[in-house]
């Protein structure tokens, strides 16, 4: 067997993209804090024209999170853990080492032209599926070159077995090239038509009803496909690895794997209750969402579990803080999001607040702090040099979990209130309120809610901190460490 | 069996391919055909309405508006009848929206006019006193992009076979064609507004975004 030490790990293309993550994060997230304040106070809108209105801004920020910072947070993991699972260096292949370097860069371009093309308002509407043509052809070959390394590096792998992180990125892969692919099918009008008109402008392929099934269909699996099971990945890799715990259990994580891949897929018809799309789909997809609590609490049990007997490290590492709340909320947004899908609850919740709130308590408290643990659990083995402060670390764990907690209270409220209120009748059965009267009363929840996105925002600036100074001024380590990461 | 996968990469990825295709393939693929159908009397978009429709894309209007009203009557009584699948089948893409920031507005042609929408979008805090939706001066400014919707209208007319140039149907002609029935249209909204510059624009031959706009959400109804 290969001695642990025979083997030299090669991390550029993984700092590459953890830099891209820290600094799409911090865009996206700046934006993010900007519309939120824009619903609070409305002056703001209006200060860059027609560029800085909430709606050339949102879909900018909705990207620039999941597509910038979630995406490149997970190559950045996998750049790194990819080699030790499979047991083969990058640095072994000179082929894979370039295809990496084109995979980063290729994207960055493809995140560029997203973002001048969102601001010019050039969008074909559907909801993290903005991109025209042009730039979703880019996109596919920014996936096929992934691809190649992704099961590149498998072909090459020493490891015969592959661990429990692979399965869930081959499952990310797959899913995502069927979904992104079918989702963007649109003709370009330029050519279809004979020359006329705007170049990059094209047409959806599904009209209607359809277009609805097919864009929820992928809308809500690029959440399980994105936000769920590369995250997944993360955790089965860092949260054994930074504990220096086994895995509770390989038949749990058989089962849930599995059972995610089954059902997830079904749920998507719960984003259109009540609408126009066929009352069978509409059933399917309010059962399915309560079944997939069983393989989403299955992967996070799996994870709370493998802490059994250890639980001290949580008052020493804030490592494990970060991944035990990430877990945790994971159970907490795949168990809210089942009961948002009850068609007597989705009938109030749907269209309110109450939905950016269940999106958030999941991104921020999960997505989120499994990224910013990974990469922390990264940066002192790429840079060779102890995490540069602990005390950072967990001041930033405390700002942001408060900050997590104000969003998704604040939404809660502000979307059961306006819920409510739009259903509410006086004693002859007249609308109790205008329109209007639902806005207003949001001004506070709005307020709150700003606040706590400005506050995680805050933290992602330290965790930037933190790993820029542990580069730069971070003591030097000697050989690297096995498990728990060294601060200072 | 699973134990033996993991061990096979490129049996495991066709294993996985299947599990979560086999939803779509199940949910998706039998009501295609019979949704796609229109109801009685509905109409594909003018070519001013589609161009306006772009604005209102352009402009992510769908990031706070619904275009689709639900059976309770809490809704009906608030935005109109209820949303059937026929009505939605030239919509391409659709325009459900996911979030209710401001009002629904599949059926908004039926109680604002344009007067109303005018003002409201220069200033709609001054119409709706604690609207928190921005301003929107530059639809007054910004040149619609006729041409661009025409070239849509005949995509979808050589493509998937919408109705266009049909007896009672809008009629696209040429290009020119379209333009001149684009700017008769638009020339009955700009005579129903105050804005003089918007006004004079389309007395040139211009478009602003504002008109196209406004002949959009009229149509919704």
């Amino acid at each position: 067997m290969q001695s642990h030490n025979a083997l030299e790990y090669d991390y550029t293309v993984a700092k590459m993209f953890t830099i891209a993550a820290i600094v799409l994060g911090i865009v996206g997230m700046t934006i993010g804090v900007i519309i939120a304040f824009q619903l609070a106070f409305p002056a703001l809108s209006n200060l860059l024209g027609e560029y800085g209105t909430f709606g050339r801004l949102r879909p900018l920020h909705t990207d620039a999170v999941a597509f910038g910072f979630t995406l490149s947070g997970i190559w950045a993991a996998w750049y790194y853990f990819g080699q030790r699972v499979l047991k083969v260096s990058m640095a072994e292949s000179p082929f894979m080492m370039f295809i990496g370097k084109l995979h980063f860069w290729l994207y960055i371009l493809g995140v560029a032209a997203i973002v001048v093309s969102l601001l010019m308002g050039i969008t074909t509407s559907k909801e993290y599926a903005e991109f025209e043509w042009p730039i979703d052809v880019a996109i596919v070959l920014v996936w096929v070159i992934f691809g190649i390394n992704l099961f590149g590096m498998i072909g090459i792998r020493r490891e015969k077995y592959l661990y429990i992180s692979m399965w869930y990125m081959i499952a990310f892969y797959v899913a995502i090239a069927m979904l992104y692919i079918f989702n963007n099918m649109e003709v370009p009008t330029y050519f279809a038509s004979g020359g006329h008109g705007a170049w990059y402008h094209s047409v959806s392929m599904y009209a209607g009803t359809n277009d609805a099934l097919v864009q929820w269909w992928y809308g809500h699996n690029a959440v399980a496909f994105v936000f769920t099971t590369p995250i997944v990945a993360l955790i089965y890799y860092f949260l054994p690895k930074e504990s220096g715990q086994p895995v509770f259990s390989y038949k749990l994580s058989i089962i849930s794997f599995w059972g995610l891949m089954f059902v997830y897929l079904w749920a998507g018809g719960h984003h259109l209750l009540f609408s126009t799309v066929p009352d069978w789909l509409q059933t399917m997809g309010s059962i399915f969402s309560i079944v997939l609590i069983l393989p989403s609490w299955g992967s996070a049990i799996n994870m709370l579990l493998t802490m059994k007997g250890e639980w001290g490290q949580l008052q020493t590492n804030p490592l494990i803080k970060f991944m035990v709340l990430a877990s945790t909320f994971y159970m907490f947004s795949t168990l809210e999001g089942p009961i948002q899908a009850i068609k007597s609850v989705n009938a109030l919740a749907h269209f309110t607040d109450w939905i950016p709130g269940h999106v958030h308590d999941g991104t921020l408290g999960w997505v989120g702090f499994m990224i910013i643990a990974a990469l922390f659990h990264m940066t002192p083995r790429m840079a060779k040099r102890e995490m540069y402060s602990k005390k950072l670390m967990e001041s930033q764990f405390w700002i942001q979990t408060t900050g997590i907690v104000l969003y998704f209270s604040s939404m809660w409220i502000a979307g059961i209130t306006q819920g409510m209120m739009w259903r509410a009748t006086d004693q002859f059965g007249n609308l109790s309120y205008s329109f209007i009267d639902t806005v207003t009363v949001l001004h506070p929840y709005y307020t709150i809610r700003g606040v706590g996105g400005l506050l995680y925002l805050i933290g992602v600036f330290m965790w930037a901190y933190n790993i820029y100074k542990t580069f730069t001024a971070g003591r030097v380590l000697e050989r690297e460490p096995q498990n728990a990461t060294p601060m200072a | 069996m699973f134990h033996w996968l993991e061990k096979n990469p490129f049996f495991f990825t066709v294993v996985v391919f299947v599990f979560v295709a086999f939803a779509g393939i199940v949910e998706i693929l039998p009501d295609f055909a019979k949704q796609s159908q229109p109801t009685v009397g509905t109409k594909p978009y003018t070519v001013l309405q589609l161009t306006g429709r772009h604005v209102y894309i352009k402009d992510s209007c769908n990031a706070c508006h619904s275009q689709l009203i639900r059976p309770f009557k809490s809704e009906t009584d608030r935005y109109g009848d209820y949303s059937v699948s026929g009505e939605y089948a030239y919509d391409r893409p659709f325009l459900w929206g996911s979030k209710r920031t401001g009002p629904d507005l599949l059926r908004v042609g039926n109680y604002r006019t344009t007067d109303w929408h005018e003002n409201h979008m220069m200033d709609p805090a001054s119409v709706v006193p604690g609207s928190i939706m921005p301003k929107y001066p530059h639809h007054f400014t910004n040149i619609a992009d006729v041409e661009t919707a025409y070239a849509e209208a005949v995509t979808v007319r050589d493509v998937f076979n919408t109705p266009y140039d049909k007896e009672g149907m809008p009629q696209l002609g040429s290009l020119a064609d379209s333009e001149a029935t684009a700017l008769a249209d638009a020339k009955v909204i700009a005579a129903g507004m105050k804005n003089q510059a918007v006004k004079d624009a389309v007395a040139n031959g211009k478009i602003p975004e504002i008109v196209a706009l406004i002949a959009y959400l009229n149509s919704l109804k």
